[in-house]
C-alpha cells in the first residue's frame, strides 16, 4: 500500500542519528564505539553499541553491565536523549526481529521487540487487519513503541499502544525473563512509557484490528484563525476516528494559527471506486525521496515557514472536502522523505510536545500566538486530541496536545521553551518525553505526579540501576548505578 | 549532558576566580547552565563570583579547592566534584600565572614555576579529563591558551613557551578524544583587558573577556578544535610565525 509499509524490513540500525567512531578495544566483544543521537540530532555522545539477536545476548550484555549501565535502543525515532547512553552501552535491538503469523482467532500476532510496526502492518493488511494504534511514523519498533506507549491520531477512542498489547515478555536487569500481562498492572503500566528503564522489552502480542479495505475516507478543511481550528478538531475527532489538525504559524496578525483539520475513517469495500472493489486490500506502490547528508544549516528559517505555510494553506479546501488516502500515506504523512530531519542542518532540531487538559483551549491559544510572535521559527506545529492513559508515565492526558519543531539553533529557543514549560506545568499538563532533549529535573516532578510511584516499581525491577539513559541522567528520571555503587 | 538546545547542565571551571573563566561562565549562565563549579586556591576568595553567577540565574553555585601546582590531588578533586554533581558537561582550563618577564627569566626558581602551574598543572589535570569524558561519552574541556604559545618572544617567552607546552598538549587530546563523544577546544586569545593584565599596556587587536566567552560557545558549537579570539588573530599569528628569525626578533614588543 502506502509509502511507509514495504521498505521497512531491514532498517539500518546506525540510522538516523550515528556517527562511525573509531573501533576501540570494545570491538573484541562484538561492541563498536560509536557516536549516537536521536531524531532530533543534537547532541552526539560515545556509546559502545552491541547488536544483539538473542535474548540470551541480552542477558549476558546486562549481567556484565559495567558502571554506566546498559540501555535498549530501537530505530531511534524518540527526538532527544532517550535512546542514548553516554559512555555506556546500548543494545541495538532490531536483531531481534521475529514476527509470528497471525494468529486468526485471538486476532494477534506476536513480534519480536525488534520489528518495526510498518513491517508488522505489511504483514497484518493483506490479512485484513491494521494495528488499531500507530504513530506519525511507521519505522518504530514494538520495543520502542511500548517503552513510549505511544498513541496515534486516534488516542481519544483506541487508548494508546499498550493498550493494545495484551502481553509481553520483559527481561529485568538481573537476566530473569517474565511473561507480563494485565494483571500485572504495575509492572506492565511502569514498562508501558517507562522509556526503557523498567527492564527490556524482548518481545510482545499485539491485538489486531479488522478492516475492510486499506484505505482511508479522509474530510479536510480551513479553519481561519486558532479557536476555529480548536473547535473544528475537537469535532473532528468526536465524529472520525482519526483526527489532527496542522497549524500555520508563519501567518501573521489574526491569522496566525489558522490551520487545517482532517478526519479519517477506515473505508469500506463500498466507499472504494467500482474497480478497486474487487481487491479491497491492495496495496499502494511506495515512493520515497531522500535528504542528502550535509544538507546546510539555516534553511528552516520564518521566510521559509512563512512561504511553506502559505503554499499548504491555498492547497487546502475551503469546505470540507472527502478523498480517499492510502492507510499509510494518511498516517505516515512525513515517512514519503527519508531522513527528513536532516533538513535541519548540523545543529538540528528540537521537538516540543506538550499534553494540557481539558478546559485549556485559551492557554493552547496563547502558546501557539506566543511561538508565532519568535523570534524561533516554528515550521511544524501539528494540535490533536487525547484521551485519559493509566500508564505512570506515559504522556496522554485528557485533553489537547500540541507537537512544535524548531531547528536547535533558533535564536532563545532555551527561554521560550522554559516559558511553555512554564505554562505546561502550571495548568497540569505535560511534555513527552520521548521527543524531549531538554526538560529539567525540577519540571520533571510538576509534569509527572505518579513519577514517585513509577519509580518505586523501578527500583524494585531493578535495584542496582543497571539500566540508564541520557534522558534518565539529565531529568533525574532514574538513577543510575554509577552514582550509587560508587 | 547538553541539552537539545545547546545548555550543559553542569560547568567546572579551573581557576574560577579568573576573569576570562568567569565571563565564559556567565555566558553559559546566560545560556541557560544549571550548575557552576568554581575550583580555585582559595574558594573563599570566589565567594564574590559565585554571587554574581547566582545573581545571574545560575541554579546552583559550588566553590571547590583546586590548586593546579598539587597535581597528586587533581584525581582526587575530579571525583569530588562528579560524585557531588554527576557527569560534567563542560570543563573550562582557565588557571595559569602570566608571571613576570623580566624577573623570571633570570630566576631559575621563578621560571619553573611558571612552567610548573601551567605545563605541569595542565598535563595533569587534562590527563585526568581526558579519561573523565571517555567514560562519559560526551563533555566538553575548553583550555585556555594565547597567541604567545604559538611563538615565543624575546619579551614573553617564559610564558608563552609555558603556553606553548600546554597548547601542544591539549591539541594533541583533542585528537586522541576524537570519536570519542568528548572534545577539547583550544583558546588562543590575544591580549585580554582583565585584572591579571591590569596596568601592562595593551596590544594591538586586544579583546575582552566577554569577547572570549563568545568565541568559545560559538566554537564549541561548531565543534571547533581552535579558535583565535579576535578571530583575525589566527592569519596574523599564522604569517608571523614564518618572519624570519632577525625581523621577529625586532617586531616591537606589543
Ligand atoms: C516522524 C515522527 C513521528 C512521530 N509521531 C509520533 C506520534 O504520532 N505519536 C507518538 O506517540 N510518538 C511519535 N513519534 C515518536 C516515536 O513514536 C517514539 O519516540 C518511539 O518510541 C520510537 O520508537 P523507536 O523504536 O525508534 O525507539 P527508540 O527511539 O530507539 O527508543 C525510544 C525508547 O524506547 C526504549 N526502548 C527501545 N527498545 C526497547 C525495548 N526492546 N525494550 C524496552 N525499551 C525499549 C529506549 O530505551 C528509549 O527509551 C514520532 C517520531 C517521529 C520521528
Amino acid at each position: 500500500m502506502s509509502t511507509c509499509v514495504a521498505p521497512v524490513t531491514s532498517p539500518d540500525p546506525r540510522s538516523p542519528g550515528s556517527r562511525p567512531g573509531p573501533v576501540a578495544e570494545a570491538s573484541a566483544a562484538g561492541l563498536s564505539l560509536q557516536r549516537l543521537s536521536g531524531w532530533g540530532r543534537t547532541g552526539f555522545v560515545g556509546c559502545r553499541v552491541l547488536r544483539v539477536r538473542t535474548p540470551d545476548e541480552v542477558a549476558h550484555a546486562l549481567r556484565t553491565a559495567d558502571q554506566r549501565g546498559v540501555l535498549p535502543r530501537g530505530l531511534a525515532r524518540s527526538y532527544g536523549d532517550a535512546a542514548q547512553n553516554a559512555g555506556g552501552c546500548v543494545l541495538d535491538m532490531t536483531g531481534l526481529d521475529h514476527l509470528e503469523a497471525i494468529d486468526r482467532e485471538a486476532e494477534t500476532i506476536r513480534a519480536g521487540a525488534g520489528v518495526a510496526l510498518g513491517r508488522v502492518l505489511a504483514a497484518a493488511l493483506p490479512s485484513g487487519f491494521v494495528l488499531p494504534v500507530l504513530p506519525g511514523t511507521a519505522s518504530v519498533t514494538v520495543g520502542g513503541a511500548l517503552a513510549s506507549d505511544v498513541h496515534g491520531k486516534n488516542h481519544v477512542h483506541e487508548g494508546s499502544f499498550a493498550t493494545h498489547v495484551a502481553s509481553f515478555t520483559l527481561m529485568l536487569a538481573s537476566g530473569e525473563r517474565r511473561t507480563v500481562t494485565r494483571a500485572d498492572h504495575d509492572v506492565f503500566w511502569s514498562t508501558a512509557g517507562g522509556m526503557g528503564l523498567t527492564g527490556i522489552v524482548l518481545d510482545a502480542v499485539l491485538q489486531l484490528r479488522p478492516v475492510e479495505t486499506t484505505q482511508v475516507l479522509s474530510v479536510r478543511r480551513r479553519c481561519e484563525d486558532i479557536e476555529a481550528l480548536l473547535a473544528a478538531t475537537a469535532t473532528a475527532a468526536a465524529d472520525h476516528e482519526y483526527a489532527v489538525a496542522w497549524v500555520d504559524l508563519g501567518a501573521r496578525g489574526a491569522g496566525a494559527g489558522r490551520g487545517v483539520v482532517e478526519g479519517g475513517d477506515h473505508a469500506g469495500v463500498a466507499d472504494l471506486p467500482a474497480d478497486r472493489r474487487q481487491r479491497p486490500l491492495r496495496q499502494d506502490g511506495d515512493h520515497r525521496v531522500t535528504v542528502p547528508a550535509g544538507w546546510p544549516s539555516g534553511v528552516v528559517s520564518w521566510p521559509a515557514v512563512r512561504a511553506l505555510g502559505a503554499a499548504r494553506w491555498a492547497r487546502a479546501p475551503r469546505r470540507a472536502a472527502t478523498r480517499l488516502r492510502p492507510l499509510g500515506r494518511f498516517l505516515h504523512p512525513l515517512d514519503g522523505v527519508s531522513d527528513w530531519n536532516r533538513l535541519y542542518g548540523r545543529p538540528g532540531l528540537v521537538q516540543y510536545q506538550l499534553a494540557v487538559p481539558d478546559g485549556t483551549e485559551e492557554l493552547v491559544a496563547g502558546i501557539v500566538r506566543r511561538v508565532a510572535a519568535g523570534p524561533a521559527a516554528c515550521p511544524v506545529a501539528v494540535l490533536k486530541r487525547l484521551g485519559p492513559q493509566p500508564g505512570l508515565l506515559s504522556f496522554p492526558l485528557a485533553g489537547w496536545t500540541l507537537a512544535l519543531d524548531f531547528p536547535a539553533d533558533a535564536p532563545r529557543l532555551h527561554h521560550l521553551l522554559a516559558e511553555l514549560d512554564d505554562r505546561v506545568a502550571g495548568c497540569g499538563g505535560r511534555v513527552y518525553l520521548a521527543k524531549d532533549s531538554r526538560l529539567r529535573p525540577e519540571t520533571l516532578i510538576r509534569m509527572y505526579p505518579r513519577l514517585a510511584e513509577w519509580q518505586a516499581v523501578r527500583r524494585s525491577l531493578d535495584p542496582t540501576g543497571v539500566l540508564i539513559s541520557d534522558l534518565a541522567r539529565r531529568t533525574g528520571l532514574a538513577t543510575a548505578g554509577d552514582h550509587r555503587r560508587a | 549532558m547538553r541539552d537539545g538546545t545547546g545548555s550543559p547542565g553542569t560547568v567546572l571551571v579551573l581557576g574560577g576566580g579568573s576573569d576570562i573563566g568567569l565571563a565564559i561562565a556567565r555566558r553559559f549562565v546566560h545560556d541557560g547552565a544549571r550548575t557552576l563549579v568554581l575550583a580555585g586556591r582559595d574558594p573563599d576568595r570566589m565567594r564574590a563570583a559565585a554571587e554574581q553567577l547566582l545573581d545571574a540565574g545560575a541554579g546552583c553555585v559550588d566553590r571547590v579547592a583546586f590548586d593546579a601546582d598539587d597535581v597528586d590531588d587533581h584525581g582526587r578533586m575530579l571525583k569530588a566534584v562528579v560524585a557531588r554533581h554527576g557527569d560534567l558537561d563542560v570543563v573550562v582550563l582557565a588557571f595559569g600565572v602570566l608571571g613576570d618577564q623580566l624577573s623570571d627569566e633570570v630566576d631559575a626558581a621563578k621560571a619553573v614555576q611558571v612552567h610548573r602551574t601551567m605545563v605541569l598543572g595542565g598535563v595533569s589535570v587534562l590527563t585526568h579529563l581526558g579519561q573523565l569524558v571517555r567514560r562519559q561519552g560526551h563533555g566538553d574541556i575548553v583550555v585556555l591558551s594565547s597567541v604567545a604559545a604559538m611563538r615565543a618572544r624575546r619579551a614573553n617567552y617564559v610564558y608563552g613557551s609555558a603556553k606553548a607546552g600546554l597548547d601542544a598538549f591539549a591539541s594533541g587530546l583533542s585528537d586522541a578524544l576524537v570519536g570519542s563523544g568528548g572534545h577539547l577546544l583550544v583558546v588562543r586569545p590575544g591580549f585580554v583587558r582583565s585584572a591579571m593584565t591590569a596596568g601592562r599596556p595593551p596590544a594591538p587587536l586586544a579583546t575582552e573577556p566577554d569577547a572570549v566567552a563568545d568565541a568559545v560557545v560559538a566554537a564549541l558549537a561548531r565543534r571547533a578544535h581552535t579558535v583565535h579570539v579576535p578571530r583575525s588573530l589566527g592569519l596574523v599569528m599564522g604569517g608571523l610565525r614564518l618572519l624570519p628569525r632577525t625581523l621577529f626578533r625586532r617586531l616591537p614588543d606589543r
